[in-house]
């Protein structure tokens, strides 16, 4: 087959962002647009999905330039997933983002940057140049700023002001890496570098570049001490964008981790235990942060750091299963982030506030949402027909293996902390008798919206809902499949077969 | 040329970071844009300094003659400067509307999103 299609799901985002553009004086359109555009980069990425799985690892040499020295854009399994994943929620963002509860947001070009967003993740995720990734990286985060300022709140822009200083600084050490790489190699092509930085004689130097790279991504992906701009930010913008970004730009930073540590790095202990304790101690600060927080949104984003914590965690260990684990949970996470970010907007559209004391009875009023809800916390959980559960087996098993107690300890202390933490959230939502709290003036209330609204806002949740369903009773094909993500991630020599092809 | 060179970004680095850590946010502004040009910098010092010996190939030539310039890292520093110019234009916009929305240019008090009550 021709290897330019395998760029299609990327391009069709980067098309949609320019159809919408084009029709900016006709914001009416953009919702059905958006919406109808990401069912079919849904439709493109299935079968770039189903094609790489059948066929192995394919390359696409821009402009016909072998690697190295052309930019190469490389699908493997783990690619393609993320890319499915990405367009699987992108949809249901998009259709979440119909309500009229954005206002005039749209007319200021909602949807377009939207869509850039998409189109920078998908390319992030099949990139197979470091420089190229750091392109994809920068239109990512210039599309989150715009989305995450848009509005132009007083809490907004307080968000915007530390979430896009800590990501510029991000950019600048990723970039400052790759111009060390650069020196020691004269490389860029992700497949090229794993070749030529094994035989590099300082090793130091090395490691030096892999500690750059590691606070680089490490921002992005908000680990232990960088993740101060996460919890700051994330709650300010409407759920949507929320959920967007919950879903996916931390996990892209621990793609990124992933691509370059396994790939790139040669295995180096000193950067497994480095891994191994940042993620512990990420684990550790996000659920106890999370354990105070009275904003559910905020709390949602303490959790995301907790989380962050178990991919990482998959990367220090360093074995098979461990990165099978790593590689599920990222599945997981990324679908169940983005539908609790969402469900945080429908508990605010009902009650009127994010306060989680002020909060009650939900599941006396409206027992049917009740139990929609109850879908993505609990899988977030891991309780255990759900998600969340399955991917916890791998890395505890890899670090019963590893004799890592340490890890261990840590990640049953973060689901236990995660599962205190939803308890309580439900108890306080749901079970507990509501408190008298003034209606606000002027607030749409659930209850007053027309049905258009609500079904925009509790479709997508639905549907998100079923996806993580599917992740936990259908465990067993997705196990396999990240079995087989992580012999390939394990086993590099195979992408870079594909890739430099002799 | 190169230990110069080597100054000057470690120098860029160093007072990109300081600035950065001040309160203000013009100072946030202005270590952005000196953090950034530090890194292109890098990247040009990084890929060695060839003087005057263009990447281009002889008429009456097949293929390059001696040490020439490496052509890469100029155009990994020519994206690069795109990109930061729109990051740091979008920035300064970012930070006059907070500016002019939270009425401070102090950072310590911008900190209503991180308030836990």
């Amino acid at each position: 087959m021709n290897q330019t299609l395998l760029i299609l799901p990327l391009l069709w985002q980067m098309g949609m962002a320019l159809i919408l553009i084009f029709c900016w004086q006709r914001p009416q359109y953009h919702r059905i647009l958006s919406i109808l555009g990401n069912l079919l980069g849904v439709v493109l990425s299935t079968l770039l999905f189903v094609w790489v799985s059948g066929s192995g690892i394919q390359v696409m040499n821009t402009g016909g330039w072998a690697a190295p020295f052309g930019i190469s854009f490389v699908v493997d399994r783990f690619s393609a997933v993320l890319v499915l994943l990405t367009s699987i929620a992108g949809l249901a963002v998009s259709v979440a983002s119909t309500t009229t509860l954005l206002g005039n947001r749209i007319h200021f070009g909602y949807f377009p940057v939207f869509h850039f967003l998409l189109a920078g993740l998908t390319g992030a995720f099949i990139a197979g140049d470091l420089f190229n990734l750091y392109v994809w990286f920068e239109i990512m985060i210039i599309a989150s700023f715009v989305l995450l300022s848009l509005g132009g709140l007083k809490a907004q822009l307080e968000g915007a002001v530390k979430y896009s200083t800590l990501n510029m600084l991000a950019s600048v050490i990723f970039l400052t890496a790759v111009a060390v790489i650069y020196g020691l190699t004269g490389s860029l092509n992700m497949a090229d570098l794993s070749v030529k930085l094994a035989a590099v004689d300082n090793k130091f130097l090395v490691r030096i570049a892999g500690i750059i790279f590691l606070v680089g991504f490490g921002i992005k992906a908000a680990v232990f001490p960088l993740f101060s701009w996460l919890p700051a930010s994330y709650h300010t913008p409407p759920a949507p964008v929320s959920a967007i970004f919950g879903g996916l730009l931390t996990k892209v930073g621990v793609y990124a981790m992933a691509r370059v540590f396994l790939l790139i790095f040669p295995d180096d202990p000193f950067l497994n235990n480095l891994f191994i304790s940042v993620a512990i101690l990420t684990i550790v600060a996000g659920g106890l942060g999370a354990m105070m927080q009275q904003n559910i949104q905020r709390l949602f984003s303490y959790l995301i750091v907790c989380h962050i914590g178990f991919m990482v965690v998959g990367l220090g260990l360093r074995t098979e299963a461990a990165i099978a684990g790593m590689v599920f949970y990222m599945f997981h996470d990324i679908i169940v982030k983005t539908n609790l970010f969402l469900a945080g907007g429908l508990i605010y559209q009902i009650e009127g506030h994010w306060e989680r004391r002020d909060c009650g009875g939900l599941y006396d009023r409206y027992p049917w949402l009740s139990f929609i809800l109850a879908i993505p916390l609990f899988s977030i959980v891991g309780v255990p027909p759900l998600s969340g559960f399955w991917p916890k087996i791998s890395l505890i098993l890899a670090a019963f293996d590893l004799k890592q107690y340490w890890v261990l300890g840590a990640i049953l202390l973060g689901s236990f902390l995660t599962l205190y933490i939803i308890g309580v959230l439900w108890i306080d939502v749901f079970w507990k008798h509501p408190k008298k709290v003034e209606d606000r003036e002027g607030f749409l209330y659930y209850k007053n919206m027309s049905r258009k609204d609500k079904l925009s806002m509790v479709v997508p949740i639905v549907f998100l809902g079923a996806v993580s369903l599917y992740i936990g009773f259908g465990a067993e094909p997705i196990q396999r499949l990240s079995q087989q993500i992580a012999e390939e991630l394990m086993h590099p020599e195979n992408y870079i077969r594909a890739v430099l092809r002799p | 040329m190169e230990i110069l060179l080597a100054i000057i970004v470690g120098l860029l680095y160093a007072t990109g970071i300081y600035m950065m850590l001040r309160r203000s946010l013009v100072k946030l502004i202005i270590g952005l844009i000196l953090l950034g040009n530090g890194a292109n910098l890098l990247i040009f010092l990084i890929g060695g300094l060839v003087k005057g010996n263009p990447p281009i190939i002889a008429e009456d030539a097949h293929k390059m003659e001696g040490l020439y310039a490496d052509p890469v890292p100029q155009a990994l520093i020519l994206t690069a400067i795109v990109i930061s110019f729109g990051l740091q234009a979008f920035a300064i916009v970012l930070l006059k509307r907070a500016w002019a929305v939270v009425q401070t240019d102090d950072l310590d008090l911008m900190n209503t999103t991180d308030q836990t009550v």
